[in-house]
């Protein structure tokens, strides 16, 4: 780390402890932990190795003011009527900068024992569970986070219960200065063969410029099947910034699905623990960046049981002068033997100046194990539109129907048929409307 | 139906097909055999028009149009097939919307109605049903996946379904066994009829067993060195091709 960086820790956040403090509550301990381990800490740079190909240069600069009181835009539900799966039958959960919104809510009655509510309406009982799956993550935004968060999702699905509906959690952003940054912390647990889908989606309020700074932490219990899907549509001008923490249990399956839209800067850190045997989990993802946006997924797979299964599929599509950063790392560790897992980035670039950044890393322990990877950076396949051409489509039709496709493997793995629907129509509007075809 | 005459072409200043004619008339099929590296393959690929061929003489007119001329799109509007040699994996592209919508750019083109869904669906089941493919051939992304075989039955299914005047087949032959060699077989013999022509490509006659076809050509160093009936093709089998190659030098 640079000493620089790590001298030049901004104060603000520091200061505006003072008032988390005044508020106390049982999370206090979390919240010291975590302002002694940022001011430690600092920002990362760009010689970290996990923070190579993102600088968090134009956010170090910035004080990062946390949003700890609601900034007064009153919002109704006009306003979120047309957000993406605003139509569908879902309960919800409605936050702005990091606020929760009831007027804007709508949790509808779900079986016994389930409990959707926001975080900051139930935090007695959970002192010992939050923090406890990004305990062990030297992320300074997770400190920051333990710091600051004003509030976020509770989510809690009893053993052998289900959710009736999918949860839809909203998080907007009004706030206008990019000197401001939310924190928000969700906390989702399923319990032994419970199952439920859970859609994130992060958007801002026109061109709000705020930086997001989002934790969550995942238990899925044995046998549990848990779909999520992440939805991240800010502001050009927004910074997202996203932790996730996933513990596994026996036979557990969960599906992540990470859709990076938005955003002039946008990184997910995805930690998976598979501490079980009989596990699957999925990380799929898809980003589309255009103008001068980042987007980065870095992932830690960490196989600490025989018998499991993993997979990552991360396709990217990259316009004008982006970039899209692919990290993703699985370890096997030397008791996981019969683990298989797969990871695969493709990156389809359409224009010369944008870069892919892609490190498919396997680390391998156990001898008994099927562990593939690969990794591919380029222009859309001239055979395969040959081939189109040679069926009577013409060019711009054959790289629509590439560019769809190429998108459409990852929005295919969505198990929820509503939700994979509507984001199928939202992905080929954008590539109709955003990008280069002819 | 097809007439090339004194086709000349080759990849970046390196001749390959020097000076090719060759007379196709509706309800025949053709077949043009030769040794590796005779030029089977850039032959095929020149009628579908395939970026990186340089046409340096020659024409070749499909039903009166200068075929050399259009697009590969177009030709294959007019009713140009090229069965691939190694048909190309799309992953994501789902065969079903891939196949509806080239045959309903080839029907828009002929002023024909489209396709909708439904009736795309039945036409298509009818197709596989009579190819021996099954259903869920459908929901699969286009060729990823598919074993060799899979792939050529593929092509078979869209040919069938876009009913070209001329169909060529490039070495569909190849890698297939005995049991797929015979549904391929079966797909181009149906689609044969009085309006329209095959030129198959094989490196074997054991194809023209099942195909059997009308004329027999072989193809020799960017050349049609004989020409004769199927018996041509026997021929080859027993003797090779190097007495051939000998009275042609």
């Amino acid at each position: 780390m640079s000493s620089a960086t790590t001298n030049e820790t901004p104060p603000a956040p520091v200061e505006a402890f003072a008032q988390v403090e005044q508020a106390g509550g049982p999370l206090l301990p979390l919240r010291k932990a975590g302002l002694a381990r940022f001011a430690e800490r600092g920002y990362p740079t760009t010689s970290d190795e996990d923070w190579r190909f993102t600088s968090l240069k134009p956010l170090a600069d910035l004080p990062f003011l946390p949003t700890l009181e609601p900034l007064g835009q009153a919002l109704g539900q006009a306003d979120i009527a047309d957000i993406t799966f605003g139509q569908h039958d879902v309960d919800r959960l409605v936050f702005i900068d990091g606020h929760f919104s009831s007027d804007l809510s709508i949790i509808l009655e779900q079986p016994d024992g389930v409990t959707i509510t926001n975080l900051s309406n139930r935090l007695s009982g959970l002192e010992n569970e939050i923090g406890s799956l990004s305990a062990n993550d030297e992320n300074p935004f997770i400190a920051l986070n333990d710091a600051f968060f004003t509030d976020g999702a509770l989510i809690q699905i009893p053993a052998n219960g289900s959710l009736a509906k999918p949860v839809h959690l909203v998080f907007l952003s009004t706030a206008n200065e990019a000197s401001q940054a939310t924190h928000i912390r969700n906390w989702i647990e399923a319990g032994a063969n419970a199952q439920g889908t859970i859609i994130e989606s992060h958007l801002s309020l026109g061109q709000a410029v705020a930086s997001t700074n989002v934790v969550t932490e995942t238990r899925v219990s044995a046998g549990a099947n848990l779909e999520h899907i992440k939805f991240q549509d800010q502001s050009l001008n927004a910074i997202h910034l996203a932790s996730l923490h996933s513990e596994l249990s026996n036979d557990a399956r969960y599906a992540f699905h990470s859709f990076a839209l938005g955003a002039r800067l946008s990184r997910n850190n995805l930690r998976m623990r598979l501490a079980k045997p009989g596990i699957e989990c999925v990380l799929n993802g898809l980003y589309m960046t255009r103008a001068d946006q980042l987007a980065d997924h870095h992932m830690i797979v960490d196989h600490a049981a025989p018998h499991c299964d993993s997979h990552e599929y991360f396709n990217g599509i990259l316009d004008d002068q982006s970039r899209g950063v692919f990290h993703g790392r699985i370890l096997v560790q030397p008791v996981a033997q019969k683990t298989d897992a797969k990871q695969t980035n493709k990156n389809l670039i359409l224009s010369d100046n944008a870069t892919a950044n892609t490190k498919p890393q396997l680390e391998i322990y156990a001898d008994d194990v099927k562990c593939t990877h690969g990794a591919t950076i380029g222009e859309m396949d001239d055979d395969a539109i040959f081939y189109l051409r040679a069926r009577g489509l013409d060019t711009k039709t054959a790289r629509r129907m590439l560019m769809h496709g190429f998108a459409g493997e990852i929005v295919d793995r969505i198990q929820h048929d509503g939700v994979r629907e509507e984001l199928d129509q939202l992905v080929w509007n954008r590539l109709e409307g955003e990008h280069h075809l002819d | 139906m097809l007439e090339i005459k004194n086709l000349q072409a080759g990849i970046e200043d390196k001749p390959i097909l020097k000076g090719i004619d060759l007379s196709v008339n509706a309800g025949e099929v053709h077949a043009i055999m030769g040794p590796n590296g005779s030029g089977k393959s850039t032959l095929a690929s020149v009628l579908a028009g395939r970026d990186g061929y340089d046409v340096t003489g020659g024409e070749v007119l499909l039903q009166d149009d200068d075929l050399l001329d259009l697009a590969p799109e177009e030709r294959a509007r007019e009713g140009v097939f090229l069965a691939f040699q190694y048909p190309v994996e799309i992953p994501g592209v789902n065969s079903a919307y891939f196949l509806r919508s080239a045959v309903n750019e080839i029907r828009k083109h002929r002023g024909e109605e489209e396709l909708d869904a439904m009736n795309f669906l039945k036409a298509v089941k009818a197709k596989m049903k009579e190819l021996g493919l099954s259903e869920d051939f459908l929901k699969r992304p286009v060729n990823a996946g598919f074993s060799g075989g899979e792939k050529k039955r593929n092509e078979i299914l869209q040919m069938a379904m876009l009913n070209p005047k001329l169909a060529v087949l490039d070495e569909t032959d190849s890698g297939l066994d005995i049991d797929a060699l015979r549904i391929v077989a079966d797909g181009v013999n149906r689609l044969k009829g009085l309006d329209n022509a095959q030129v198959v490509i094989t490196h074997y006659q054991r194809l023209l067993d099942y195909i059997v076809p009308d004329f027999v050509h072989v193809l020799y160093d960017g050349r049609i060195i004989k020409s004769g009936d199927k018996t041509l093709a026997h021929e080859l089998e027993e003797k090779g091709y190097d007495w051939l190659i000998r009275d042609a030098a």
